[in-house]
């Protein structure tokens, strides 16, 4: 570690901490229907959409109709991301004639996108047309964006009401999530990207002579390479504040076109975070005690501080057995020093461990270096961020509303520890809400384990791994975290474009988003009918440092015992090898 | 005779070896799989028993997994587990089952003088207690126990009801009126009685208190309905977690090209160990010994569900008299009219009560013979005629004719309004500063008595409310513990304030019906409140019905009894806040186990994983921190450890953790330290002690 990385680290998480609150107030105004500086401008598309939709925007609807709503909204998402890549051959904007994309393929990458996941099993420059990229790909990284915010919106309104029977419409706070928050935020982040040096045109791909011509593994001579254009910017912003992470091209913002400087490495990387940090200020506003909101805030930024130096500390040091052959690994001013394979030399270690770390926490999956190059406890932490469910800061809606599931988990137990029925902002936690939040901490370590056990008992599976020894295993192992959590990062290294893992990684999407948005919205239902229990001195507050710690503990010990015996065959046993 | 009857709950059971084998038997009744299945995590150990036990068989015969003693100890050891938990249920049972027995015995063994009809003079024939049928007459004599519940029908004695009420004086019981009743288990002390019985055979108070005991400990309360979800929850991840161990072992192995892969003995080792076995084995206990604790202060709850309501009540009703101040009001000072001496009207005010017998009354004697140092004077030592106290003068007094002089004194003391009518009538003066007096006592909360003799008026006695040594500072307590105390009294809104305040409760009702109670009840449960109360007249019952934990005096009536969800025997009105307390310890016991239950895991697992895999990757032995002998040590360390500390926690199981008056946020620190760090810290150190031990014996 070096002071500059440390400094650049800070510097990323102050930047990230001091906009939570003026964009989390904004996004409370939003969620609360009240004036925005926006409203002139946005107000009359607003009511032309419902108007055009037939949406009765004042109507407010029980937890099933939303619930009944999100599934339909998403549903039809799917289908029509399906078909645009089955018939993309017979569309236009495609310019260097991409042929239609594999009906197995076109699952998983529907499914993908719909639920925010953006599990990219194909390789965006040689599947996908620009119309593809843009019709399909970028309008749901808005929409599944927007559903996810919707249902934490849902949510909170669960906590903030009493006595109450509905949660809000779905499809008001998926139009206002798209049109107030996401819409401007990636217009500006696009402008800006675009100033950077990120390529935002409908070109064909550009042949260029190399400088010094090479031959390929075939022996053939090559001499000219291919600049793959298209549409970037648009859909690169996005994909960042919108947890998606899909890139554009196939390595994501490792690409030049993706990620050209620093400072666009900069502000990606905040983008991943800033809505899902903002929103816990949001939660606050929109409670009425922001010190609820800022406690969440606190304990996912505690988690995420340590992971991130955690990560740039392992990183940073480097590969034993590199040292032993000699390889100087030493930071200085004019090496990187530590483990720079995978990594891109313009970002260098801090911000590749931040970004990895980041990544992983959000349920974003975007990623500037490759993590299959991490160290074993590089490789670790990321896995680590995923199994926790999401939860520090997590995807954009989605990551709060786990954690709060957590909060309820843990408040249930501290209730008791204290003596008393738990109650959660004046709800009572009873055995309604136990069910369903043990639902959610359920279905998300079954997935991940039933998949992984099954990749690695047959043919079909075992056909995907490539690395020898415990990497395989680490590998399977973060095909399906990363599809189970919505997150959509590759760990890469293993070969999953096929039959067998595009079918069992999108029914682990599926479940991943449904399985878990449901229960919660279930959760919501029944929170909302709940009578107010005054706040008298016996009721444990939720937003001291020692809540803060315990919740913490909760989501360590509820995700890092689920995982750790499969994490000791892989990580954790490649570490003790690389050791030895 | 047997003299026994209600007494066994007055002094609790201690454990006695009978009831340790008792439960030592009962622990392998309780394996029956039907039983073992309302409790998932207990019923996965079973199961995990018995699977090792058939690998163990497999073993004997030859093709084992593993060495058959290494699977057969394990197995033992899973035996045990399930075990100990069901003995620590049994055990549980045990108490409030001797103390139903002992009830029941006492029942069988009375027996009852039933007559041919209901004369003094009638026949009567000896018949067992239970065989008395609803209708029947029978008569008790001194020393007779009575033998059911029932009416008096002739005749008059005193009985002793310290069986049922706590009370060691004995009570007048006759014919007709309100004494009626007599309960049965109680005891005749003198004179006889003939009683009609009223209750069916086996409906009886004493029945119905049997049944309690007994009956009202299986069902599961709403909170252990929630808490058994999410260790449900646990233990199904677990076994999520252990079964995918094998394909992951497997699939290392192959990919390592050397050692075996995991066990099935060794995954139901790892999976019994991971699912929270501590709190899921001494669940059932902590409930039981709950309701047992309640019992031994001498309260009955009807289900559990009342005894965990009552940890989460938020406001207390208490009724003044009685709760908040003692019963009787005390004379603390006398204010003198206008050219009257203090010693006169002293004089005159001890005079005047001489012969009254109330509280009140003698607090006056004593109040005059303390401050004026006038002595007692006897009854007898002076020529006077009193004048009892009538609901239609409002007065009491005497009249006295003085040695050697002419002239009666007549003395009265009565209620200001009272006096001021009869003197007004002598055609006396009620002075303008007597009925200043009177309104300045009436503003501190103080009852005025107005003292006079013939038509002159000699001033006020100041009668006071006392309020309850030590009960402010309970109150304090409660505060802290976030429950609101409302003081309930029939006095005006004046007194009632300046009782409160001195008091220290947080609001008070004043001039309360019992309606207004309901109404206060319904106003604070709109709130999202939970309110407790506790009562005894007929009147009370509706609200007593209204409230989540309602607490009836064993002294009240049969309506107020069966309204309540609680009836307390000693019908003291300050238990509401220990069964607070008790409500409270009953969650805590529940939640520090399952939080120490679920810290335990993280030894757990560097004991275990590190063994399971030894072969394949012998490398990940570097995980191996407690340095434990073998592999097999390893895990049977492991499977001891979490066997034997069920047994370690069962007295903590049965006593409760232990209740303070503390805010929450201190509470929860202070259990996350002890039981949450402890958690994670005990089992790295208990296991290395077995590890040690199983060494030391050569056993490994």
């Amino acid at each position: 570690m070096t002071l500059n990385g440390i400094l650049q680290i800070a510097f990323y998480l102050a930047a990230l901490t001091l906009l939570a609150k003026p964009l989390g107030a904004f996004m409370a105004r939003v969620y609360q229907r009240e004036k925005t500086f926006l409203d002139p401008v946005l107000g009359p598309l607003e009511r032309l959409i419902y108007r055009l939709t037939k949406i009765s925007p004042d109507e407010e609807m029980d937890w099933k109709a939303n619930a009944v709503a999100l599934l339909i909204f998403n549903f039809v998402g799917l289908i029509v991301v399906y078909l645009i890549q089955r018939v993309q051959q017979f569309l236009p904007l495609n310019p260097q004639g991409m042929a239609a994309v594999t009906p197995d393929s076109s699952f998983n990458t529907a499914v993908s996108f719909a639920t925010n996941t953006n599990w990219q099993g194909y390789g965006g420059e040689t599947t996908m047309s620009y119309l593809t990229q843009m019709l399909a790909l970028t309008v749901q990284n808005f929409v599944s964006a927007a559903s996810g915010m919707a249902v934490l919106a849902l949510f909170i309104r669960g906590i903030a009401r009493h006595s109450a029977k509905t949660l809000g419409n779905f499809w008001v706070d998926m139009t206002r999530s798209t049109l107030y928050i996401l819409l401007p935020l990636a217009i500006v982040l696009s402008l800006v990207l675009v100033s950077q040096g990120v390529i935002q045109n409908n070109s064909a791909y550009v042949s260029v002579p190399f400088l010094q011509s090479t031959t390929d593994t075939a022996g053939v001579k090559v001499t000219d390479q291919v600049l793959a254009m298209g549409p970037a910017a648009s859909q690169i912003a996005i994909k960042q504040l919108g947890t998606n992470g899909g890139g554009f091209f196939n390595v994501n913002s490792a690409h030049p076109y993706e990620n050209p400087t620093p400072l666009a490495d900069f502000l990606e990387m905040l983008a991943i975070l800033l809505i899902p940090a903002a929103l816990c200020y949001t939660f606050g506003k929109m409670v009425k005690d922001t010190r609820q909101g800022w406690a969440i805030f606190a304990a996912m930024m505690l988690i995420l501080v340590t992971a991130v130096f955690w990560m740039y500390s392992v990183e940073g040091s480097g590969n034993p057995k590199l040292t032993a052959l000699g390889v100087d690994q030493q930071s200085t001013s004019i090496n990187p020093g530590g483990n720079m394979e995978g990594k891109e030399v313009r970002f260098g270690i801090p911000n590749s461990a931040v970004w990895a770390t980041v990544t992983t926490a959000a349920s974003n999956g975007s990623v500037n270096s490759m993590h299959d190059s991490y160290t074993p406890l590089g490789g670790l932490i990321t896995l680590i961020m995923l199994h926790l469910g999401e939860v520090v800061f997590g995807g954009v809606g989605s990551g709060l509303y786990g954690m709060l599931i957590f909060v309820v988990v843990a408040v249930f137990v501290a209730g008791l520890l204290v003596g008393r029925t738990p109650e959660y902002l004046g709800h009572k936690i009873e055995a309604y809400e136990m069910k369903m939040a043990s639902l959610l901490i359920l279905i998300m370590p079954i997935t991940v384990l039933v998949l992984t056990a099954l990749s690695v008992v047959t043919a079909a599976g075992k056909a995907g791994i490539m690395n020898p020894g415990p990497h395989g295993f680490s590998e399977i192992l973060y095909v399906f975290t990363s599809q189970a959590n919505n997150n959509g990062s590759a760990f890469a290294g293993a070969s999953v474009n096929t039959p067998f893992y595009n079918f069992t990684g999108g029914l682990a999407m599926l479940i991943g988003r449904y399985w878990l948005a449901v229960p919660t919205l279930a959760l919501a239902g029944s929170l909302v009918k709940k009578k107010l229990v005054p706040v008298s001195e016996g009721t444990l507050p939720t937003h001291t440092p020692l809540f803060i710690f315990w919740l913490i503990a909760v989501v360590l010990i509820v995700g890092a015992l689920n995982f750790l015996p499969a994490l000791a065959l892989g990580p954790i046993v490649e570490h003790f090898m690389m050791m030895q | 005779m047997v003299t026994t009857s209600t007494q066994q709950l007055r002094k609790p059971l201690g454990l006695n070896g009978e009831m340790f084998r008792r439960a030592l038997f009962d622990s392998f009744v309780k394996l029956n799989p039907w039983s073992m299945a309302r409790n998932p995590v207990m019923f996965v150990v079973e199961v995990g028993s018995v699977l090792t036990l058939a690998l163990w068989i497999q073993a004997l015969l030859g093709s084992g997994e593993a060495p058959a003693w290494y699977i057969g100890f394990v197995s033992l050891w899973l035996w045990f587990t399930v075990l100990f938990a069901n003995f620590s249920e049994a055990l549980a049972e045990g108490r409030g089952k001797a103390q139903a027995e002992a009830l029941r015995r006492s029942r069988r063994d009375t027996t009852a003088k039933r007559l041919h009809s209901p004369k003094r003079s009638s026949t009567f024939d000896v018949v067992a207690s239970p065989q008395l049928q609803k209708g029947d007459a029978f008569l008790v004599e001194p020393g007779d126990i009575i033998s059911a519940d029932g009416e008096v029908i002739e005749g008059i004695a005193s009985v002793d009801e310290s069986a049922i009420t706590g009370e060691s004086a004995p009570v007048i019981r006759e014919s007709g009126g309100d004494r009626s009743a007599v309960t049965g288990g109680t005891r005749v002390l003198s004179d006889w009685l003939i009683i009609r019985v009223t209750a069916e055979p086996g409906g009886g108070f004493l029945d119905r208190m049997i049944h309690l005991i007994e009956g009202a400990k299986r069902q599961k309360t709403p909170n252990e309905i929630a808490l058994n979800i999410l260790l449900a929850a646990f233990t199904i991840i677990f076994l999520i977690v252990c079964m995918t161990l094998l394909p992951f072992s497997l699939f290392s192995v192959e990919v390592a090209g050397h050692g075996a892969p995991v066990t099935v003995t060794v995954l139901v080792a790892l999976l019994v160990c991971l699912i929270p076995t501590t709190i899921g084995g001494l669940l059932s206990a902590i409930g039981i010994a709950g309701m047992d604790r309640m019992i031994r202060h001498n309260v009955i709850a009807t289900s559990g569900r009342a005894i965990e309501a009552a940890g989460d009540v938020d406001v207390l009703l208490l009724d003044k008299t009685g709760t908040i101040t003692l019963g009787n009001r005390m004379a603390t000072e006398f204010t003198p009219a206008p050219g009257i001496s203090k010693e006169r009207l002293a004089d005159a005010a001890q005079l005047a009560s001489l012969a009254d017998e109330t509280p009140e009354g003698r607090s006056i004697v004593i109040l005059a013979k303390e401050k004026y140092g006038l002595r007692g004077r006897e009854i007898h030592e002076i020529a006077a005629h009193f004048v009892p106290f009538s609901a239609q003068t409002r007065m009491s007094g005497a009249d006295i004719q003085p040695e050697g002089k002419n002239g009666k004194r007549i003395i009265r003391k009565g209620a200001s309004d009272a006096m001021k009518a009869y003197i007004e009538q002598q055609g006396g003066v009620f002075p303008a500063a007597v009925q200043q007096a009177v309104q300045e006592i009436s503003r501190v909360g103080a009852t005025p008595l107005v003292v006079a003799e013939n038509k002159e008026v000699l001033g006020v006695i100041h009668l006071k409310d006392i309020v309850k040594g030590g009960i402010k500072e309970r109150f304090a307590h409660l505060r802290k513990m976030g429950i609101k105390t409302v003081m309930i009294t029939g006095d005006n809104p004046l007194t009632a304030t300046a009782i409160a305040a001195e008091a220290g409760v947080d609001d008070f009702l004043a001039e309360a019906k019992p309606e207004d109670k309901l109404k206060l009840i319904r106003d604070y449960q709109k709130g999202g409140r939970l309110v407790a109360m506790t009562g005894d007249g007929t009147n009370d019952a509706p609200a007593l019905a209204q409230a989540d934990v309602a607490v009836a005096m064993n002294t009240g009536t049969q309506s107020a009894r069966e309204a309540a969800n609680m009836i307390d025997l000693d019908s003291n009105p300050t238990k509401l806040m220990e069964i607070v307390e008790i409500g409270k310890q009953l969650l805590m016991t529940r939640g520090t186990l399952t939080t120490f239950s679920i810290a335990n895991d993280v030894a757990k697992y560097f004991a275990i994983i590190p063994a399971a895999f030894a072969t394949t990757y012998p490398v990940l032995n570097m995980l191996n921190i407690m340095k434990l002998a073998t592999p097999e040590s390893a895990i049977l360390s492991a499977v001891i450890f979490n066997a034997l500390i069920i047994v370690a926690l069962i007295p903590l199981a049965l006593k409760g953790v232990k209740y303070r008056p503390v805010s929450a946020v201190q509470l929860l620190r202070r259990h996350l330290l002890i039981y949450g760090v402890g958690g994670v810290i005990a089992p790295f150190i208990g296991i290395k002690l077995i590890d040690m031990l199983m060494v030391a014996m050569k056993l490994i």
